[in-house]
Formats: C-alpha cells, structure tokens, sequence
C-alpha cells in the first residue's frame, strides 16, 4: 500500500470538504456569470451573496479538509434508537433506499396506492420486520387510508394510476 | 389594556369548537413524537407542513404550537422512563429523574415534570405576551441595516455558538445559504443556480428540504445504526405528588422559569444553558444536597420548567422579529412563508388575529397538556413499544407523502431523497443540521436587507453600520466569534482553572459528565467527547 491510501485511510470525511469544495465553486462560477448592470436601485446586485456564499463554502472546504488531515473528525449523531457501537449498516440502507427510487419511478406510472404500499412494505421488511402477511396488510391500509384522507379531506388528488374509477 | 382586549380576542378566536380541536390534535401529536424515539417537533411539525396547505392559517398555527409545546412534556417521560434523552435539554431531567424513577418514585418526577412545565409554560406565555408587542414597538422604528445586523447575528450564533465544531457548523450554513439562493433573483429577476432546469426556477420548497433534511436524513440514519435490542423502560403508574413533593418542587419552578425564558429569547440562547444553570441552583439551595445523583425532585422541577420556559421564550423572537433560534421556530417560519404571511415586526400589525389567537393557544394547549398528560402517562410510556421498523418506515412514507402533496410532481422526491442523504451525511460527520435551516430561511432575507440597505446609502458601504444600533450589535458579533478565544485567555490568567461558565457547559457535575459519557455509546471514542456535554442534540 503506498504511503498516500494509508494517510487517506478512515478519513472519508475528506468527502464532506470535497463536496463543500465543489459545492462553492459551483455557486461562485454560477453567481460570475450573472449579469450585473449597475443601477442606483441595486447597487449590491445578484453576484454578491453568491460570492459571498461561495468564499464561506470555498473556506470551510479547506479548513475542513486540513482539519481532517490533522486527525479531526465529526461526532456522529446519537439519538435514542441510534447505537453508534457499529458501524452503518448498508444491508438496511441500500434497500430502503431502493423502495424509496422505486417509489419515484412508480408514482406517476401505477399511482400512489401501489407505490406507496410497496415503499412502505420494503422499507418495514429492511428494517428487520418478517411478518409478511400483517406487513402487507398495514402497508396496503397506509397507503388506502393517505389516499383517501387526502383527497376527501384536504382535497389533494393523489395518483390512483391504473386503478383510476376502482378507487 | 390594549395587549389585553387583543389577547382576549384571541381566546375568542382560539376558543371555537373547531379550533380547540386542532389544538387538542396539536398536544396529543406533539406529546407523542415527543415520547417516540427518533421524531420531534420540528419534524412533526415539517411533516405537518403539507398538509395543512388547505387549513386556515390560524388553525394551522394553533396545532403547530400544540405539537411545540407537547414536545417538550413528552420529552420528560422518555428522559425520566427511559434514561434516554432525546434532546440536550433533557439530558438534565434524566440524570436526577430516572434516579427517582429507580427508585419507585417514577410518579412523582412525571407529576413534577408536568405540573412544573405546565407552570413555568404559562409564565413564560405571559412573559412573550408583556414582551412581544414592547420588542415590536421597538422593532418597526429600526432600519433595512440594523435588520441586516440582527440577522448576520442570529447566524453566526446559532453556527457559532451551539455545536461541538464551528468549523461544521459553518460549513452547514454556507450549504443551506447556497440552497437558499436557488431560484429567481427577487431584484433583477435573473435565474441563480437553476442549470437549465424550469422546475428549480421557484427555488427549492422549504417544505421540501426540511422534511427531507429533518425527516429523510434523521430516518436513513436512526436505520443505518439502529438498536436491536430495545431498551427496557420502567413502568409508571398515574402521576402524582405528595404534599412535601410539592412544597420541594413550587420554588424551582419558578426559578427555572426565570433562567428558562430569557435564554431562550436570545439568538443560540437554547435550553440546554438554562437547564444547567437551574440544576447548579437548586443543588446549592436545596436543604437535602447529598440526594442529588440518587433522584432529588428539585433536579427535576427546576430544569424541566426552565426547559418549558425557553420554549415560550423562543417564541417571542420568532413572533416580534421573524427571527427563529431554534430547528421548531425555523420550521414555523417556514410555515408563515408557506401561508404566504411575511414574518417579522409588522406580523403583529398585519395579522393581529392570527399572532393573539396562536398566543391564546399556547395558554390553551398548555393546560390541555397537563390534563392530557398527568392522568394518561402510563399510556404515553406504552407508546415507547412501538416496533422501529413500522417507526421509520412510516417516517419514510409520510415524509414521501408530504413533500409529493406539495406540487404532485416525482421531482420533488429526486430533491427530497438528494438532501435526505445529505442529512444522512451531515448526522454521519458530525454537521450540525440546524445552521442549514437557518441559513436556509434567513438568507434570503438577509440579502434582501443588505440590498436595500445599500440603496438607501446609493451604494455607500457605509450604509451598513450607519444606524447605532446595528454598530452595537455587529461588536456583539465579533465578541460571539471571539469567545472561545477570550475564554481561553482567561482561563491562562488564572491559571487554568476553568471559569464558571464553562464548568456550566461542560456539564457542571461529575454526575452530569458520567451520565453523559454513559449515555454516548461506549464504541469509538476520544477523550474530548465527554467534554461537549451541551453540543446541540436537539432532537428534531
């Protein structure tokens, strides 16, 4: 292993400085490229806060980047479920973060009904839970019960998708 | 007099059938996200957002400061059954609270806790309700730039000073400030940070990225890390106090009131401060010191109404400046965009029926809260059996639900999953999520006043400090960022022995240091860590 990979190792959060890095940059590149004329109705003009918000994003970018490099590194948050004794745990993540893209790509296509019940039964099911038949009752009765809640009582039209006139 | 026949009219307008009811929703919801592990007000409230878009504003308000108000007695029972505090303001609670619930005395520290909150609550209220229209008065003869300065400070210290890292905070306030600046110049109509896509032209919906920063994020990260095995809880018959009870509890809630409120008024004053600081008191003042670290009832009494107090106290910035400093006002705030209603000093003249029936409300809600409370704790504390996975599960979907309700569009889920992972990211390295908000809603309108307060100079920098109020409150300013420097000057002079302020937020008693260091996970840990006993856990 060369010399670079073992400094880098456990400093992923060097990713947050990178991302603060691009971020700013993206921001300031943007703010230059607005057009300002000046008038004696806005002398500050659109480029300012940019440039500011940028010089603030670009700033932390490197502070954080050298704060890392000098063996500095956030707190993870706790909370009362949480339980920081392991690590993150991507056999939950990953699919609860597929029925979350599923449910994107559904919603407009098989309705809210459908997809809002098969979100909410990955999700139970990635989070540990294996009764499937009680599951997929409270799921299919979530997502019934939001649809009507919504259109009945705040007038918000869900998509029924293909069950349009059954619901 | 005038205050009063206002206030009363409030009650009139608070008072109807149909408004109690959203205040009732309001207390029971709030009380239960309040006991249930891993959701709190702010995001209660976030989630809300939605789907109170076709409610009366007032009714809206109404139940939002139900959910506030409940959060924090509901807050208590976990801190007292579960010796898990969700939020740093009740950190306090649990250490002297759960002592007592050990020791059969479960009843008494929830009865203290809610009568105390119920006490220093309704104090407070009337304090917000003497203050608000004072601190208005005064706010309307203020100028675009002393505006300017009053919003760079609430920036800076809600970034500056809660919070473990600075340098984290600010790196989230510059994110939430560039999210902040997506959409149309207000003055020039020119597009900024849009690349093309017509959907970012209106800007990102605050709804949107709250529900996604609070709810999206708090959820993948409770289910990245979550705890199999739960937590054993004490069970809790009804609340109630003897009369020596009584006699030890009334004078600490009325002096945790008195540190409660004035902090939470402050910009970054919080409640964890207030909290500690009635803690020191009552152990100094009370005729039975050695129960202190075995369940004294005054540790309990007194941080739980000042905690309760800072809630009201919060509030009066929020209402008389538009000025939120904590993650349930900045939320609220965003309510009032979303209503279409322009916080800040003239929303008592604009909307005075609006501003005195949410008041009115709080009275309402909070003695709804006792009543709701102290005879149904036992059913609260049922609630902490809830199974996580239907838990976030449900967060998930009701976060999807709300942010899709908001334009119908699947574009906004891509937005809402994108900074979800964002939150995700940010609980993972230690960024705290509050400046985001802040910076998020504030921004804009701190532009708008610098903006304006360089037209009125025709472009004069000097326009910005050309108010005297606005000098005073920039040198405040330099002093927020220039503390951890001053203290640590002082602490040289006098030889390294910590002052009292910092003993104060470094968790005062080795009680308060050991409990915190219990609380953390036992894992990965640097000897720091048991240092930052008040960063800013606020439990959203």
């Amino acid at each position: 292993m060369s010399a670079l990979t073992t400094r880098l190792r456990g400093k992923s959060e060097l990713g947050i400085a990178a991302l603060l890095g691009i971020l700013g940059a993206v921001v300031l590149w943007d703010g230059l490229h607005l057009q300002t004329t000046f008038s004696q109705t806005d002398p500050v003009g659109p480029r300012t806060m940019p440039i500011i918000v940028a010089g603030i994003l670009l700033v932390c970018a490197v502070l954080l980047a050298v704060n890392v490099l000098r063996g500095g590194s956030g707190e993870a948050e706790e909370g009362e479920d949480v339980d920081l004794t392991h690590p993150s745990d991507w056999r939950t993540l990953l699919p609860l973060v597929g029925a979350f893209v599923l449910n994107i790509v559904l919603i407009d296509v098989v309705g809210w009904v459908i997809s809002g019940a098969l979100m909410f039964y990955i999700s139970v099911w990635a989070l540990g839970s294996r009764r499937y038949v009680r599951d997929a009752l409270i799921s299919l009765a979530l997502s019934l019960a939001t649809f009507y809640g919504f259109y009945l009582g705040l007038g918000i039209p869900l998509p029924a998708g293909p069950l349009e006139g059954v619901l | 007099m005038e205050t009063l026949n206002l206030l009363m009219q409030g009650f009139a307008t608070a008072a109807t059938p149909m408004n109690l009811l959203f205040a009732l929703v309001g207390v029971v919801l709030g009380t239960a996200v309040g006991v249930l592990p891993g959701i709190g007000p702010a995001m209660a409230v976030a989630l809300l957002l939605p789907v109170t878009y076709n409610l009366e504003p007032t009714s809206a308000f109404i139940m939002f400061a139900g959910i506030y108000y409940g959060g924090m007695y509901g807050g208590s029972t976990t801190s007292i059954l579960l010796n898990t505090p969700g939020e740093s303001a009740t950190v306090i609670t649990a250490i002297e609270g759960h002592k007592m619930a050990k020791a059969g005395r479960a009843a008494q520290a929830l009865a203290t806790a809610a009568i105390g909150s119920f006490v220093a609550g309704t104090i407070g209220t009337a304090l917000l309700v003497a203050f608000a229209p004072l601190v208005v008065k005064f706010a309307v003869s203020l100028g675009a730039p002393t505006y300017l300065a009053i919003m760079v400070l609430a920036l800076i210290a809600v970034t500056a000073v809660l919070g473990s890292s600075k340098l984290r905070g600010f790196a989230s306030l510059g994110i939430g400030l560039a999210i902040g600046l997506i959409g149309l110049d207000p003055v020039s109509g020119q597009q900024r940070l849009i690349f093309g896509q017509p959907l970012l032209i209106d800007g990102l919906d605050i709804v949107v990225v709250a529900v996604a920063i609070f709810a999206v994020g708090e959820a993948l990260w409770t289910a990245a890390h979550l705890r199999r095995k739960p937590m054993s809880t004490i069970p809790v018959g009804r609340p109630w106090m003897g009369r020596q009870d009584w006699k030890r509890s009334w004078k600490p809630w009325l002096r945790g009131t008195a540190y409660g409120f004035p902090f939470g008024a402050l910009p970054a004053g919080g409640a964890e401060i207030p909290t500690f600081l009635s803690y020191i008191t009552e152990k100094k003042l009370s005729k039975h010191p050695e129960e202190f670290g075995h369940g004294a009832i005054e540790g309990v009494a007194g941080p739980e109404a000042a905690n309760n107090a800072s809630a009201a106290g919060t509030l009066t910035p929020m209402l008389a400046l538009g000025l939120p400093t904590n993650a349930t006002a900045a939320v609220m705030l965003a309510a009032f965009i979303q209503f279409g209603i322009q916080p800040g000093p003239l929303l008592f003249e604009k909307e005075p029926d609006l501003v005195w029936a949410l008041i009115a409300s709080l009275f309402i809600g909070n003695t709804l809260l006792l009543l709701v409370n102290l005879p149904l704790a036992p059913m609260w504390a049922k609630l902490l059996r809830l199974p996580r996975p239907y838990l976030y599960a449900g967060i998930l979907f009701f976060a999807t639900l709300g942010a899709y309700a908001v334009n119908l569009q699947a574009f906004d889920l891509v937005i809402l999953l994108v900074l979800g992972s964002l939150g995700f990211a940010m609980r993972r390295y230690g960024l705290p999520v509050l400046p985001l908000i802040i910076g998020l809603i504030l921004g804009p309108r701190a532009e708008e006043q610098l903006r304006q307060s360089l037209q009125l100079s025709g472009g004069e920098i000097s326009g910005l400090w050309s108010e005297p109020l606005a000098i005073v409150i920039y040198c405040i300013v330099v002093v927020v960022l220039l503390l951890p420097l001053i203290i640590a000057l002082v602490r040289k002079a006098r030889g390294g022995r910590p002052s009292t302020l910092e003993e104060v937020t470094m968790g005062a008693t080795p009680e308060a240091a050991e409990h915190h260091a219990v609380h953390r996970s036992a894992g990965t840990r640097n000897p720091q860590d048991t240092e930052n006993a008040t960063e800013n856990k606020e439990k959203v």
